[in-house]
């Protein structure tokens, strides 16, 4: 009897091991069973690279080129921002900072990554917003480089956790080593810990940027929502994400609108899951 | 002109700091904002009144009930499934390619980004399984999306316990479910509960998977049963933010502090608990 019960218990303990795998592969299953109609009324090279995204006019216009470019801008944008400023603070933490204010530190990193998109979206709206618009004497603050600056901080606590965790991974022999040679610390970060954790920064880079491209609600709050081919960093854009969560509400069930947003996700889950792959092919190279 | 090296250090350590103060203290203001502005808005009333006047006025009560609803729906979806999952990476897999698969397969389970969950719970749920709009549909989207933060932490819950606890109950006769079930479970429960509490966390504060799933615009009654749409937090912010014209600031700092006190709470919870754990772990 309870040989049966250990063998039923095993088996489920197996099929829940398995499950991720089994809900990836059913997230891209229906994201292609719903989104591969579109191909039905444009090609897939229209579509990505058709100029103009009207869904909704009469017939609908579905090329998510500026999509793509808007959701390139701002995380390009993202990404000058937060990579060098996330790899120093990830070494001010490893290396530099004090016991104490190390855990400080860390706490205060959590804390940014726990604060929900949609209330760094709210935030971003009624401080960055403004000071943008004033700046730079713009009619709207709701810019690509709004949504740049409030990416960067939602792509930060990803790229010091882990940049952090790549330096303490380094054996301690290279940083004694290089010390007993007459380094100076800052010579040994730079010449020594730095390139030996290369390869798990720039995983933690590339996952910082994948969190950048899949974030939605800040972004739709304060890009400002504009489905052209963006001119200049200064100006209104929508992005992919953006995209998705603000048409879907009307799309008609089984439309072509519908279809098409469906296959902007399976865009989105290409991109991220190329961006994952290969962080975690980086992170798992062997020192 | 030869570099001094101690005042490249000096220098270098300062754009350290600098990058490290540009990171914490926009954080820091943030979070005081929101109290600042946020808490004179909170009393009674606002926490337990239903939305008035085109949700310009009165509480929001209805969202809180919501995100509960949805928080405790995705909770009894993942943890199950998370923890047997994180039993099954940590005691019973080996080093072989399904191993390696699973563990990618929940790296992208944890990248996807939320709002094709939210995509896929409207093709799935909604749709294919005709729950409607739902807390049904959204719990179980937000549930298969805390689970790979599930599984992670469980498993490290899991794999923290002493080889040996499990040698000497293996030793003692016990058969491997049995050493499981009472030696390893109950030594790794303080972190299987970390893992739960942040999955709540972030579920709770979570919007783009909830908005084509259960989030309702506006309800004037709570909802009856799980096949019924549900207002949610996160989704009222977003709302009276974006979309209700000429709403009074003080209701807006008011949600978001809700919202963030919520969310930043069980984080806070879960850092207790695993801080407590270390010091206290004999091992």
């Amino acid at each position: 009897m309870r040989k049966i019960k250990e063998f039923i218990i095993e088996k489920l303990i197996l099929i829940c091991g398995i499950a991720s795998i089994f809900f990836v592969v059913l997230i891209f299953l229906f994201l292609l069973k719903e989104g591969l109609s579109v191909f039905n009324t444009v090609s897939p090279f229209s579509f990505l690279f058709g100029k103009s995204w009207y869904p909704i006019s009469e017939p609908p216009q579905l090329g998510i080129l500026p999509l793509i470019l808007g959701s390139l801008l701002v995380t390009l944008g993202a990404a000058i921002i937060s990579i060098p400023i996330g790899v120093g603070c990830a070494v001010y933490i490893a290396e530099v900072a004090p016991g104490k204010i190390k855990e400080i530190l860390k706490a205060g990193i959590e804390l940014l990554a726990a604060i929900p998109s949609v209330v760094l979206g709210f935030i971003g709206m009624v401080t960055l917003v403004p000071i943008v618009k004033n700046v730079f004497h713009l009619p709207t603050g709701l810019t690509a480089l709004s949504g740049s600056i409030m990416l960067a901080f939602m792509a930060m606590p990803t790229i010091v956790s882990i940049a952090e965790d790549a330096l303490y991974s380094i054996p301690k022999t290279y940083k004694e080593g290089a010390l007993a040679l007459g380094a100076t610390h800052w010579q040994t970060i730079w010449r020594v810990m730095l390139p030996a954790a290369s390869s798990g920064i720039l995983a933690a880079i590339m996952l910082g940027i994948g969190r950048v491209i899949g974030e939605t609600m800040a972004v739709m709050m304060i890009t400002g929502n504009a489905a052209v081919i963006p001119q200049s960093i200064l100006a209104p854009v929508r992005t992919l994400t953006a995209t998705i969560a603000a048409e879907m509400g009307e799309a008609v069930v089984g439309s072509e609108h519908y279809f098409a947003l469906f296959a902007v996700g399976i865009v989105l889950f290409v991109i991220s899951f190329i961006i994952n792959v290969t962080a975690d092919l980086f992170l798992h190279k062997k020192q | 002109m030869k570099r001094n090296p101690r005042r490249t250090q000096n220098i270098a350590f300062f754009f350290l700091l600098l990058a490290t103060l540009l990171i914490v203290v926009p954080v820091g203001l943030v979070v005081v904002i929101i109290i600042q502005k946020g808490l004179p808005a909170i009393n009674w009333q606002f926490l337990s009144d239903i939305p008035r006047q085109g949700m310009r006025a009165g509480g929001i009560f209805p969202a809180i009930i919501g995100t509960v609803y949805l928080v405790t729906g995705a909770i009894i979806f993942a943890l199950p499934i998370g923890l047997l999952a994180a039993i099954y990476l940590s005691e019973y897999s080996k080093d072989n390619p399904l191993n390696r698969i699973i563990k990618l397969a929940i790296v992208n389970l944890a990248g996807v980004p939320s709002v094709v969950y939210g995509l896929f719970g409207l093709a799935l749920f909604v749709i294919f399984f005709k729950f409607g709009a739902s807390i049904l549909s959204g719990s179980l989207t937000l549930g298969i999306m805390i689970l790979p933060i599930v599984i992670t932490t469980s498993r490290e819950a899991l794999e923290s316990v002493p080889q040996s606890f499990r040698e000497v109950s293996l030793s003692l006769g016990a058969s491997k479910w049995q050493t499981i079930r009472h030696i390893v479970l109950p030594n790794a429960i303080p972190g299987i509960l970390t893992g739960t509490i942040l999955g709540l966390g972030r579920a709770a504060g979570e919007t783009a998977p909830i908005l084509f799933t259960v989030a309702a615009f506006y309800l004037p009654q709570l909802p009856k049963s799980i096949f019924d749409q549900a207002m949610a937090l996160p989704y009222h912010l977003y709302v009276i933010s974006t979309q209700v014209p000429n709403v009074d600031e003080k209701i807006r700092y008011g949600t978001a502090f809700v919202l963030l006190a919520l969310v930043l709470f069980m984080n806070l919870v879960a850092i207790i608990i695993r801080t407590k754990f270390r010091k206290k772990k004999k091992w």
